[in-house]
């Protein structure tokens, strides 16, 4: 099938403008009848449900943490894009959407992109709005520092605590909306099923994480803000709960879900110490605007970094991309760190790691202003390694982090099955094949606030409210299904753990579907999981019972689900016969090992559908068509 | 390094719990506090045993969700710390650990180490926020902020909701948390015309909440993750005090 984005026609600048004014609208007075399912309570999902409810939509947001105010958004460091130009360095609109497109290789929608850097200023003004303590400067204006993929200074900051100053912004509009008795909140409650009657999505199936209780709840559409799925690499910077399961299970019930081969892996995370390593912590990016990157010159080098005179250091990313330098996208970074450790000039235990290094900055600034712009992150790092980072480098590696590859959507963020919007992460839409820093907080905001108000209201203009009830047949169906897998979870009484299962996937997944693969490693990928995966189902151990809180069952429902995506990705990578973005096949390179693409014949999004467990999926491709940027080969040379 | 951990054991709100003990073998320094009692909890699993139940969720010391009592003292005693921040190379071989859910009268446990904090997200409702609409907001820049003001206000928003500090109050007091997002809100021209209506809600809501009140032991502060400062507190009252006069103030014109 040949799918539609149906992005309307028109030059690009005017194409929301003109989308915005083809949409129906839903009248004041029958906003309240319809009710609206908000699935994750991140930016995407606060920032949603906030703003439906505040049009005066009931709403029903579902998080399976203990508050709307823990989404693992609140992890992000570094800041947020937005095209203000408040420095007069040549920013704009265009040049914002261009830098997301090409730092995305071209395997973004164009028109999506552009109206993200549209709306990216109104976010910034309405964050402020809010309350959100942005860093000013003397004057009391807003600062703003630069960012990897960019040369222009475009992303705003509170400190290095960025996400989670916008998620309790978010929050405490959500919190607004609480008290109004607009938004029910429905806290440590995990989505487990979508509920589609007669082809369009109605409900959910979920599970009460503290009663154990599986219960249904309709709705005239439901939006999935539910995040990525980094944690299918068991070792991610993800929340330890963050999981695929809400997108994955709507998959399963016929959502088409794009390029999931697209998964960025983060160049500055602090490297693995050992076998019990439960998560990555990742360091700002914003860091590699003052940090230097290099690793001694020379093999089995043991001197302390001090002790390694400049002449034999090799600063890698300043030497094989001198204007962008330590600035360089995500993914290039991220390949020229893990190159320089395969050859054998990694630092740290097992050689895992590459210095970032601050000496330069603190003697051009002083410790001083070094510690005002990234304290908090100096900080974090010597809790974790013990490690004074104003006096030694620190060691960084790469680490699964963020998933540019979601549920497909159209213009409208609704996707093939009508009723089902998906916001933030969980969609595919922006970011192409690589996400550029400062642009995920950026992404969620702008779908939760000033997109999904407006394209929600087409959809459910054209329905009857409540037509359909919890007590409709599929509702049952659904429970029925949720209750049998978990009750077969708990039956299974086997001898490996889940987390010990998780970490094994997390191992092939890293090995073979990882930074680099070739089409030798994806076949292989595709003989280990579902081997994997039987043995899961044959011997995963899930104490305790499924009527009580019980985080070993929560794990396993996860960890079961990532075991079928994981094949999905490696389907995906396989399919994709070039390199382009995060997604790098070996045997598709230039002779200086840069990405090669191949817009002839991969100048689309992949879809796939879900075709039965084991089953290979099937490929649906929605034709890329760039109107205004020329495909280029993307260089940060 | 060998430890002996002592944890607290309660399978339901409505039950009595106790302290269980258990060894945890070849603990590497290097692990984090939580990660070591992940590879306990395996172990149970592995022994058929039920595994203990505890609040975590991003391991950065940021989204709040962790909430142990370590030797006494909530998120352990190095400063400035959430548990799941907090590494073995701080204990020592043979050193005994007491591990217990926050306790307070607003927080009943759930189960194991997990506790209900609602009580807190309901203070937060009752007032802590700007009522701003989305879309029709002037640019950022057209109100200016002072550096100073932003700061203060950032040094406040900080506070990551986790309830440390009304676990370590005797009297199990909300009001740094409470005071934290009062003088955030206060401190910003933004939120500074719905200052008094805002101080007055979240007051009264944390009174009804089964919260202590504040007889300045500053055991919050002292075991803050973020070390939000008691200052705050402070600026709470004061903001308290302002808010009455207003009030009087306008019952007398009246």
């Amino acid at each position: 099938m040949i799918l539609d984005g149906k992005c309307p026609s028109g030059p690009l600048s005017e194409k929301w403008e003109k989308r915005l004014h083809e949409m129906r609208l839903v009248g004041p007075a029958n906003k309240r009848k319809f009710t609206v399912i908000v699935v994750g309570a991140g930016l995407a999902g606060t920032s949603a449900s906030a703003t439906l409810a505040e049009l005066g939509y009931k709403v029903e947001v579902f998080c399976y943490q203990d508050s709307p105010r823990r989404g693992h958004s609140i992890s992000a460091q570094g800041g947020i894009n937005a095209a203000k130009n408040y420095p007069n360095d040549g920013d704009s609109v265009y040049r914002l959407f261009y830098d997301t497109v090409k730092g995305g290789d071209f395997r973004s929608r164009e028109a999506n992109v552009y109206r993200l850097a549209a709306v990216s200023s109104n976010i910034i003004d309405q964050c402020v709005a809010q309350g959100v303590p942005f860093a000013r400067d003397y004057a009391g204006y807003l600062e703003n520092r630069s960012f990897g993929g960019a040369l222009v200074s475009r992303t705003f900051y509170a400190r290095g605590q960025t996400g989670q100053q916008l998620l309790l912004g978010a929050y405490s509009a959500l919190c607004r909306q609480i008290k109004a008795g607009s938004v029910r909140v429905h806290p440590r409650t995990e989505m487990l099923d979508l509920v589609v009657v007669d082809g369009e999505a109605k409900g959910i199936t979920t599970r009460n994480l503290i009663t154990g209780e599986i219960a249904s709840y309709a709705g005239d559409a439901v939006c999935l803000c539910s995040g990525g799925y980094s944690n299918v690499y068991c070792l991610s910077t993800n929340a330890m709960g963050s999981n695929v399961t809400a997108t994955y299970r709507a998959f399963k019930k016929g959502a088409f879900f794009a390029n999931p081969c697209f998964n960025q892996i983060h160049p500055t995370c602090i490297p693995v110490t050992g076998e019990h390593q439960s998560k990555l912590t990742l360091m700002s990016e914003s860091l590699r605007n003052d940090g230097r990157v290099w690793v001694p010159g020379k093999k089995g080098d043991k001197r302390p970094p001090k002790e390694v005179p400049e002449a034999e250091r090799d600063y890698f990313l300043e030497r094989k991309y001198p204007s962008y330098g330590n600035l360089s996208a995500r993914d290039v970074a991220s390949r020229a760190t893990k190159e320089v450790c395969d050859e054998g000039l990694g630092v740290g235990p097992g050689g895992r790691g590459v210095y970032l290094d601050f000496a330069d900055a603190i003697s051009r600034l002083g410790e001083e202003k070094v510690r005002e712009r990234y304290g908090n992150l100096f900080e974090m790092y010597e809790k974790i390694t013990a490690e004074d980072a104003y006096k030694q480098p620190m060691r960084i590696y790469p680490a699964p982090h963020y998933a540019m590859g979601g549920l497909w959507v159209d213009y409208n963020l609704q996707s093939n099955i009508p009723g089902l919007f998906v916001l933030g992460e969980a969609n595919f839409s922006d970011h192409g094949a690589n996400r550029l820093g400062a642009s995920a907080l950026m992404q969620g905001l702008a779908d939760g606030y000033f997109i999904i108000p407006y394209t929600i209201a087409d959809y459910l203009a054209a329905t009857t409210p409540g037509k359909v009830k919890a007590d409709h047949a599929e509702f049952g169906k659904s429970r029925e299904d949720v209750d049998g897998r978990t009750r077969k979870l708990i039956s299974l009484k086997g001898s490996k753990t889940v987390n010990e299962l998780h970490r094994e996937l997390g191992k092939i997944m890293w090995e073979y579907v990882g930074m680099s693969r070739s089409a030798e490693s994806l076949r292989k990928a595709l003989k280990l999981i579902p081997e994997l995966r039987a043995e899961f189902w044959e011997n995963v151990r899930v104490p305790g019972s499924g009527a009580e809180l019980n985080q070993e069952l929560e794990k396993a429902g996860r960890v079961a689900d990532f075991l079928e995506f994981g094949e999905l990705i490696a389907y995906d990578a396989l399919h994709r016969n070039e390199s382009c973005g995060a997604h790098f096949r070996e045997e598709f390179q230039t002779p200086d090992g840069e990405a090669r693409r191949d817009d002839e014949k991969f100048c689309y999004v992949a879809a796939w559908e879900f075709k039965g467990e084991g089953g290979e999926p099937e490929l649906h491709k929605e034709p890329l068509v760039f109107e205004t940027v020329r495909l280029a080969t993307r260089s940060y040379k | 390094m060998n430890l002996t951990l002592y944890i607290w054991r309660q399978k339901g709100p409505d039950e009595t719990g106790k302290m269980e003990r258990h060894d945890a073998r070849d603990v590497s320094r290097d692990m984090s506090f939580l990660e070591m009692l992940d590879v306990v909890n395996e172990g149970l699993v592995k022994n058929g045993k039920e595994p203990v139940a505890f609040d975590h969720d991003c391991r950065e010391g940021i989204c709040g969700m962790c909430s142990l009592v370590v030797n006494g003292v909530p998120h352990g005693r190095k400063e400035k710390t959430t548990v799941c921040q907090l590494h073995m190379r701080h204990f020592k071989d043979g050193d005994a650990i007491y591990i217990e859910p926050w306790r307070a009268r607003a927080f009943p446990v759930i189960k194991d180490l997990i506790v209900d904090r609602s009580a807190m997200e309901r203070i937060m409702y009752s007032g802590g926020y700007i009522s701003v609409h989305t879309g029709g907001v002037p640019d950022g820049n057209a109100v200016l902020i002072s550096k100073e003001d932003a700061e203060t206000a950032m040094d406040a928003a900080e506070c990551i909701g986790c309830g440390a500090c009304i676990a370590a109050c005797p009297n199990g007091s909300a009001m740094l948390f409470t005071a934290a997002k009062v003088s955030h809100l206060a401190t910003l021209p933004q939120g500074r015309i719905e200052a008094a209506v805002r101080v007055c809600a979240m007051t009264e809501a944390m009174a009804g909440q089964g919260f202590g009140n504040c007889s300045n032991h500053y055991e919050c502060e002292a075991v803050c993750p973020k070390g939000i400062s008691v200052k705050f507190i402070a600026k709470l009252n004061r903001e308290f005090m302002r808010a009455a006069f207003i009030k009087w103030k306008r019952e007398r014109n009246d």
